[in-house]
């Protein structure tokens, strides 16, 4: 028996998000008194999972696995879980995990339970904290099922160092063509440039930006911080930003550690996506902007003039800090 | 083509969450209740089918009789028939195994759900319906065509998005972009009115019990003050040296 872990790579490296689902299926591997046995699918160089607490890593290398397909990676997380006797089952909170988690869960007949926060508070019975409503409450679950998966939460528990045997196994999982189904046409990915969905800091602007012309400043500071750009839902309503860069309730949710709002005033659908992000930067010339009661940190002032002015103190702060 | 919009009775965006029983209940008391903003993307993609292609639209709910409002909005918009599957959702998967089977016996050729509601965040029900019912799933949907028996989907991925095919039937999780926010539709009083003698099927639930349950609700801990501070000096030294962000 082991906690089984599901860790998502990208051309053959690990991502953040599977050393952070590798500690926490350690965390609870402790509690359980069982090792911890990583799935990798296709990915590379297995050993650096050990550094977060894999005692075993089922090492799967399929050409047919090179795109990621939901129904064909549930089906070989499933059979590993089985092979293992698992109980518990992580994955994380990716929209590839997400889309794979639920068909997992039919898979193994296991409850799954989403947006996970914490570790369990027990495990007889299984209880996990998860946030609910967009963030603006959790519930505390209990599992009835004998096999659970468990999807955490992106940027909740953190990444913990917690040296383990990272012993290497090749698994290759019984695939068959109903598993491919859904067939992969195209990849459209933006390679160069940090994503909302990877970023440490995000760095969003809103109709206070007055038009997509004075978007620079918000890259050049996304540029200095190594952070992804966002936007609010009228910026990308009226086209002055794509899509894929709307946060809120019905765009993208933001888990950052330090989100930074340029010319938004915090409608509440914008809070109910970033409600998950650690620290928050508002900067609007209206000081009645609802941003202010929601935000760490604020500064009231017209956007045009304190962004350039903190792109120039950012990238001092960083020359000195590296 | 027979489709099959699900429908999540959820509270509107603005409602105060509160909890009642020992914290073990949400409060529903003074909650405005709405379609799921992610499902009505999809209500709508189903009608823009039903217009342009020429498809028959149910919507579907697993509720009490308290969320047939919500289904006759979504007659009002334009669907041609409703069902109430009469039993208490509480969790994903006990939904999921309520709506599979109503999908297995109607033999829809598509199943629009959204990637997830707005209150309990589960985003499992769309894929635990494919899983369940033998059909092809595509999540975080942006993009919808149908020709013939397949299905050609855009759908978001992190940092991107893909293009698949597969054939139907399908269900799909979707959200904003399967339809855009502005194509979204208001129902006016001749959808109102007619909505009234659509027909809206109660429909026993089958067995199917939760996997999972609410032991206790928690909110989170209240928000401290603001800073705010005149100077980028001062706010860089705040989120280097007190936040320890940067």
């Amino acid at each position: 028996m082991s906690v089984v872990v599901y860790t998502e790579s990208e051309e053959g490296t690990f991502k953040k998000i599977a050393q952070e689902a590798v500690s926490y299926a350690k965390g609870i591997a402790d509690k359980m008194g069982v090792p911890v046995t990583a799935v990798a699918i296709n990915g590379g160089d297995t050993s650096e999972l050990g550094k977060y607490g894999a005692d075993k890593v089922l090492n799967v290398s399929n050409d047919k696995l090179s795109k990621f397909n939901a129904e064909a990676y549930a089906d070989a997380v499933a059979q590993a879980a089985k092979k293992e006797g698992a109980k518990v089952v992580v994955v994380s909170s990716s929209a590839n995990s997400k889309y794979m988690a639920p068909l997992l869960a039919v898979n193994l007949d296991a409850g799954y339970v989403s947006n996970v926060t914490e570790l369990p508070e027990s495990t007889e019975p299984f209880k996990v904290k998860h946030s609910v409503f967009t963030n603006k409450a959790f519930s505390i679950t209990e599992f009835k099922t004998d096999v659970k998966v468990i999807g955490l939460a992106k940027n909740a528990y953190g990444v913990k160092e917690n040296e383990a045997a990272g012993t290497a196994e090749d698994f290759a999982p019984e695939l068959s063509s109903e598993d491919f189904s859904v067939d992969v046409v195209s990849v459209d990915k933006a390679t160069d440039k940090v994503t909302i969905a990877d970023a440490e800091i995000v760095v969003s602007g809103g109709r206070g930006l007055k038009g997509p012309e004075n978007w620079e400043m918000i890259e050049e500071m996304a540029d200095i911080l190594g952070a992804a750009t966002a936007c609010s839902k009228p910026v990308s309503d009226m086209g002055w930003r794509p899509h894929s860069e709307h946060v809120g309730q019905t765009g993208k949710p933001v888990a950052a550690n330090l989100y930074i709002a340029i010319g938004i005033s915090g409608a509440i659908q914008h809070l109910a996506g970033i409600n998950a992000s650690k620290t928050k930067v508002v900067i609007n010339n209206d000081p009645e902007a609802p941003f202010f009661k929601n935000a760490d940190y604020g500064i009231v002032g017209d956007a045009f003039e304190v962004v350039p002015k903190l792109n120039e103190k950012l990238k001092e702060f960083k020359a000195q800090n590296g | 083509m027979k489709i099959l919009v699900c429908i999540s009775h959820v509270p509107d965006t603005t409602s105060k969450i509160n909890f009642t029983d020992n914290d073990t209940k949400f409060d529903t008391n003074g909650v405005q209740f709405v379609i799921n903003p992610n499902d009505e993307f999809g209500l709508t993609r189903a009608m823009w089918f039903k217009e342009k292609q020429g498809a028959s639209v149910h919507v579907i709910n697993v509720g009490g009789a308290e969320t047939e409002p919500t289904l006759r909005k979504a007659l009002a918009i334009g669907a041609d028939e409703a069902i109430r599957i009469d039993t208490e959702a509480t969790d994903g998967f006990s939904v999921a195994k309520q709506l599979a089977n109503v999908v297995k016996e109607g033999g829809y050729d598509l199943v629009l759900g959204g990637r997830e509601s707005i209150d309990y965040n589960g985003g499992m029900v769309p894929g635990m319906i494919a899983q369940l019912t033998g059909a092809n799933f595509v999540n975080t949907c942006i993009g919808l065509e149908i020709e013939g028996d397949t299905a050609t989907a855009i759908r978001e991925i992190d940092g991107g998005k893909e293009t698949v095919k597969a054939k139907l039937p399908l269900v799909v999780g979707g959200q904003k972009g399967i339809v855009e926010e502005s194509d979204l539709r208001i129902p006016n009083m001749r959808g109102i009115m007619q909505a009234r003698k659509k027909p809206l099927t109660v429909k026993d639930a089958v067995d199917a019990n939760a996997e999972t349950q609410t032991a206790q609700f928690e909110k989170p801990a209240p928000k401290g003050d603001i800073k705010l501070v005149e100077t980028v000096d001062e706010l860089v030294d705040l989120l280097h040296n007190e936040a320890k962000v940067i």
